[in-house]
């Protein structure tokens, strides 16, 4: 194998823990050179565990100075360490683009000397990738924690997405298994990113040609499962994130075990969880285009979703008062709290019942769930019922409709099912 | 019921939707040469295509819709399928005789099929935009072949020369045998003659840059390092990336 690929392997495998492969937001177009950023994302391909790959996900080097419990590239972790030279980060990302394999780069690293000197040489790679190759695809830079706020700053007129994880949910969660790290370094960059971005936000005005920076915004990961937190707190913890500092994502990562040293973390072998993650994105989701608030989803009584069936479902079947939703009559935002119907198909709706009051048939083919959303809603022939179903029965039914459905859910990130 | 017998372009497709008002024919199925066959019952009509008589339909559409809603119709029009362009163009009659919210009368199974084909069409023209990989020439020419379900090489060009505005490349749609090549000033469309394009198949036609398979290697150990084994799920996998693409994706 040549250096370069065995390279590409060791630290390939060492970034894929980070699961944002998102390649939009962006609006920068190209100007005189190659790339495009301000389409979509696009996923080039699909790994075999169904997660998309967009972008080329590689840390510059897994050589670390800290040892952070639930990270292979842990400095008492016994794997193969490579570093990438500049040169090399940009020879590939350019070669792999020109072909149509990715729609940019996806750059980490782990922290080797220090803060500064890691994100010195980071920023050399996408400075080079902009001004010298000219490129204008997509670039998410991973900043280091400790970084220094110019290096900061000038980075962020060369990337588009700029993150940074929180690891652990909780502060408590990182010092149980990283007891260097802290909450604060995390928070400190994203705070610094935001007002930059509104500082420039206002001068617009003034200035004719105002530089991208960051145009598509900050986003953070949280480990889910390596800490015995509860959905409650994770998602509070999103919230107050998506709040505070705008996020454009906040990204679940199931846990999965590569640490047998460390007794407080889940052992080699033990499946990652993914249903959960599947289910903490639904809610993050449904908080951010449904509408929904957090406490109406999970709160300091029900602190954990439910495994069996989506949190949508969930939330109704706990809510009967709101059921049965007229479809010919209510509006948008109570047709999307209905579980079956999703955003478009509620905008179908809208539009097509001006035409005439909408029938069970024609809802059909409009595209919802007809047999869930059956439960929870009335259109122009439903039959008349007498009395209400027992929501503990239309759970049952619907479970049983569904069976291999939810038994089998299949982890999603990108989630259309509701 | 009248058969409008049209060559196929959508131009063609046009000056039938403008022949219908001209002639005030009431029953209209249009189809092209190849799809035509004579019944007595049935009366042919031949379409001459005519861009004056095209514009002018556009033009129209245009005052009534949104620029992306008049795309629309080009795109369910590009699927190929015989009812999707018949309900096309019947949408598009009663669009102009009854007005443009027509077209959101998800009641009406005509607007349900059209609304389904667009959507086909479009996870198309984006699947082509995600899986086309480029070769190298030594000429330096970036070459890829595709053999779209739908006709979606029209629809992705501009997303190409957008993209790759500094380096040649050509994409050819085997299936529909035309290609179409930017030559950094310009798109052309290119067309193989039979010989050339099984010679195609063979690969043996175009000689490939020293680096060409250098990286194809880098990047099939790109995505097999960046796979994690512990949450494979081939179900989802297959949903995402079905089988009849996998000949175009170099790292599968
Ligand atoms: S600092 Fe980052 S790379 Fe280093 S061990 Fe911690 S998580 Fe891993």
């Amino acid at each position: 194998m040549d250096r370069i690929q065995e390279k590409l392997m060791i630290l390939a495998d060492a970034a894929k823990y980070d699961v944002s492969c998102s390649s939009s937001g962006s609006k920068r177009k190209n100007k005189g050179g190659i790339g495009d950023a301000s389409a979509s994302g696009i996923c080039h391909t699909y790994t075999e565990d169904g997660r998309c790959v967009s972008l080329l996900k590689i840390l510059l080097t897994n050589h670390c100075i800290y040892d952070c419990a639930f990270c292979v590239s842990r400095k008492s972790n016994d794997v193969k360490r490579a570093a990438f030279t500049v040169e090399e980060v940009v020879e590939i990302t350019m070669n792999f683009y020109r072909r149509n394999y990715i729609e940019g780069l996806f750059l980490s690293s782990g922290i080797f000397k220090n803060a500064d000197f890691t994100m010195e040489r980071l920023m050399r790679i996408v400075k080079k990738l902009r001004t010298e190759e000219r490129f204008h695809g997509y670039i998410h830079l991973k900043t280091i924690p400790g970084a220094s706020e110019e290096l900061i700053k000038e980075a962020g007129l060369y990337v588009d997405r700029m993150s940074i994880n929180l690891e652990l949910p909780t502060e408590a969660g990182l010092k149980l298994v990283a007891p260097e790290k802290d909450h604060e370094s995390v928070r400190k960059p994203l705070a610094f990113v935001q007002n930059h971005i509104k500082e420039l936000q206002s001068e617009s005005a003034l200035i004719k040609h105002k530089p991208l920076f960051v145009p598509a915004g900050q986003s953070t990961q949280m480990v889910i499962g390596a800490t015995p937190e509860s959905d409650y707190q994770i998602m509070s913890v999103a919230d107050e994130f998506y709040k505070n500092y705008q996020l454009k994502r906040v990204y679940y990562s199931g846990y999965i075990p590569i640490n047998s040293d460390n007794v407080l973390l889940p052992q080699v072998g033990t499946q990652p969880p993914l249903i959960r993650e599947n289910r903490l994105y639904q809610t993050d989701w449904l908080l951010r285009f449904y509408d929904f608030k957090l406490d109406e989803i999970l709160n300091p009584q029900f602190q954990n979703l439910d495994m069996d069936i989506d949190p949508k479902l969930g939330w109704a079947l706990r809510n009967p008062q709101f059921f049965p939703i007229d479809i010919n009559t209510a509006d948008y935002k109570q047709i999307i709290r209905i579980p079956g119907i999703g955003r478009q198909s509620a905008m179908k709706i809208i539009k097509a019942r001006k035409f005439g009051k909408l029938r069970e048939y024609q809802l059909k083919k409009i595209g919802i769930s007809y047999n869930r959303a059956k439960f929870f809603m009335i259109c122009a022939d439903s039959p008349f019922t007498l009395g209400e179903m027992s929501m503990m029965n239309v759970k049952q039914s619907i479970l049983q409709f569904g069976n291999s459905k939810y038994k089998n859910t299949i982890p999603e990130n990108q989630l259309s099912l509701f | 019921m009248v058969y409008y017998i049209y060559d196929g372009s959508y131009i063609g497709f046009l000056t039938a939707v403008f022949d219908c008002f001209d002639l005030k024919d009431k029953a209209v199925k249009v189809v092209t040469k190849e799809q035509y066959s004579p019944s007595f019952f049935d009366e042919g009509f031949e379409i001459i295509s005519d861009s004056v008589k095209a514009k002018r339909v556009l033009n129209g559409l245009n005052k009534k819709l949104k620029k992306a809603q008049v795309n629309d119709f080009y795109c369910v029009f590009l699927s190929e399928d015989l009812q999707a362009v018949q309900y096309t163009f019947d949408l598009i009659c009663e669009l102009f005789r009854q007005g443009a919210d027509i077209l959101e009368n998800y009641g009406d199974e005509k607007v349900v099929y059209f609304a389904k084909t667009l959507k086909s069409v479009g996870r198309e023209k984006h699947r082509m935009k995600a899986f086309v990989r480029f070769k190298k020439a030594t000429d330096g020419m970036y070459f890829a072949i595709i053999d779209p379900d739908f006709n979606v090489l029209p629809l992705i060009f501009r997303f190409f020369k957008n993209r790759y505005a500094d380096q040649r490349w050509l994409i050819y749609d085997v299936k529909r045998n035309y290609g179409l090549m930017y030559t950094l000033q310009q798109i052309v469309e290119v067309k193989l003659l039979p010989l050339e394009k099984q010679a195609l198949a063979t690969t043996e036609v175009i000689a490939f840059d020293e680096d060409e398979v250098y990286y194809q290697n880098l990047w099939k150990q790109y995505y097999q390092s960046t796979n994690i084994e512990a949450r494979r799920n081939m179900k989802l996998h297959l949903q995402y990336v079905p089988k009849r693409y996998w000949k175009y994706l170099v790292e599968k």
